[in-house]
């Protein structure tokens, strides 16, 4: 029974998917009803998430497929690990290096993970569970090399004044950045820490989410997704960490001088 | 030649050098002079004319683009930037402290600082050694200047670059830093102070030299700027 109506709810086919259409009816509806000017905008994204999703799916389909090789797995993981990379790049320009920094990143960070996850066997060692884990890592770890690439840049050439009376006095590049590039990182990995806190409490997360619907029991969920938080949070700490590394030192001159920084426009 | 402090060969600097894209508008061009190593050399110039970026040369902040700077004949871009900023004292048109007391502020320049040293040296920028305590936050301006000249003077340099360390403070301050530059030139620290104020320029300098355009003014043109006569805004 509690499996026939999870099922029905974890499968809600191609009418359902067409039906849900109507929440996008919804949102362009306000959007004219306001004259916000977002309706083609809302259109174009609801159509592309859905395009992409359903690319990935049909990929998925086949990297997940138990009868193939695990290998097929990681080499998906380490794709998406350069299209992470290319997207951070793309998002934040204005950060010297900032391809390789997020390279640097991302890899870093699903090492960590997926090293505690499979090498612990807190998961089973398959695609199924490599793929998504990889994923749920990386897309977190964008987001952090973005903002707390930004915030360093920020905060440095914010106290320029203060860094360049450091090095004046002697200091070393590293000591000289350090209470700047601490605050940028504090800055960037406090909202990952209040969200952990706050989990739960009122939005449910989305693999719980996803699970729930699935049929699964909720305790069930709550352990996955308890795993899952705790991913997000490694992923986040490694990235911020990997991220202060690189980006300071690029951000000197082999003879302690802070190059000329350029702050995003918006 | 013996006893020129610093001696600048030929200097280019171009803007933006050290963000690896393409070049700045040129800030220095073709500067070739001599920083006597005694008493007070006021370097002054009307605004971008090159003093500041002159004055970072001297410490190392900056790099030229080509030629050559000398500290007492050794080329600065052989020597270990850190010992040589060390040596080099730096005060800052703005002051710039540090979050913290202001112990804590020279703390960061002598950590092996004590109390007694940190006192003394607050003296000689007349505030009392109560501020050591001090958070730098709640200090005025022309205080939190004294504070930062101190925070240099701690460190023992051999020299003081000054650059426009008055255009924001206090005639108070002011006092105490012209009187302050010329005790230590007097007691064999050499001070190369950047002003744009030629009535300051007149009090304190022993020698001169002027900026204009990112080029070391003739005789003429530098006895001009220095009467007000140059049509130039100082």
């Amino acid at each position: 029974m509690v499996a026939a109506a999870g099922s029905a709810a974890g499968d809600i086919g191609w009418t359902g998917l067409a039906v849900s259409l109507v929440l996008v009816a919804v949102a362009v509806a306000v959007s004219a009803g306001q004259h916000l000017g977002l309706e083609r905008s809302m259109l174009w994204a609801a159509t592309r998430a859905l395009v992409q999703l359903l690319v990935v799916g049909l990929a998925l389909t086949v990297v997940l497929d138990p009868d193939r090789p695990l290998l097929l797995a990681w080499a998906w993981v380490a794709m998406t690990v350069m299209v992470a990379a290319a997207t951070v790049a793309h998002r934040a320009g204005e950060v010297p290096g900032v391809f390789l920094l997020a390279l640097a990143a991302c890899a870093a960070a699903v090492a960590v993970t997926l090293g505690v996850l499979f090498g612990l066997r807190v998961f089973p060692l398959e695609p199924r569970a490599v793929v998504p884990m990889a994923g749920l890592t990386l897309g977190n770890t964008m987001t952090a090399t973005v903002v707390a690439s930004r915030r360093i840049v920020g905060e440095l050439s914010d106290k320029r004044i203060e860094v360049e009376a450091r090095l004046a006095l002697g200091q070393p590049w590293r000591d000289a950045a350090r209470p700047y590039v601490r605050s940028a990182v504090r800055t960037a990995l406090v909202p990952q820490v209040e969200t952990t806190k706050a989990v739960g409490l009122v939005a449910l997360p989305g693999a719980m989410t996803g699970l729930i619907l699935a049929g699964v029991e909720p305790l069930d969920a709550v352990k996955v997704q308890a795993a899952v938080m705790y991913v997000v949070l490694a992923s986040v700490s490694t990235t911020v960490t990997v991220v202060a590394l690189g980006l300071t030192r690029r951000l000197f001159t082999p003879d302690h001088r802070l190059i000329r920084l350029h702050r995003q426009a918006a | 030649m013996a006893g020129a402090l610093f001696e600048l060969d030929r200097v280019v600097v171009d803007g933006d050098v050290d963000a690896g894209g393409e070049p700045g508008p040129r800030i220095l061009d073709d500067v070739t002079l001599e920083v006597p190593g005694s008493g007070i050399t006021v370097l002054a110039g009307p605004s971008g004319a090159g003093k500041s970026t002159l004055l970072r040369l001297c410490n190392r902040l900056a790099v030229p683009t080509s030629g050559r700077v000398l500290y007492r004949g050794a080329d600065v871009a052989g020597l270990d930037p850190l010992v040589h900023r060390r040596r080099v004292g730096m005060v800052f048109q703005r002051p710039a402290l540090f979050t913290g007391t202001v112990r804590d502020n020279l703390l960061v320049a002598r950590p092996d600082g004590d109390d007694a040293r940190f006192a003394a040296v607050l003296e000689a920028v007349t505030l009392p050694s109560t501020f050591l305590d001090r958070t730098a936050d709640d200090l005025s301006g022309g205080e939190a200047q004294r504070a930062c000249l101190a925070r240099t003077l701690v460190t023992d340099p051999e020299v003081l670059l000054m650059d426009e360390p008055t255009s924001s403070v206090d005639p108070t301050t002011t006092a105490v830093l012209e009187r302050l530059a010329r005790d230590l030139a007097g007691g064999g620290v050499p001070v190369l102070w950047v002003t744009h104020d030629l009535a300051q320029a007149g009090r304190l300098a022993d020698h001169r030299i002027v900026l204009m355009g990112g080029r070391v003014a003739d005789a003429d043109q530098a006895a001009a700027y220095l009467a007000g006569e140059s049509g130039q805004r100082p």
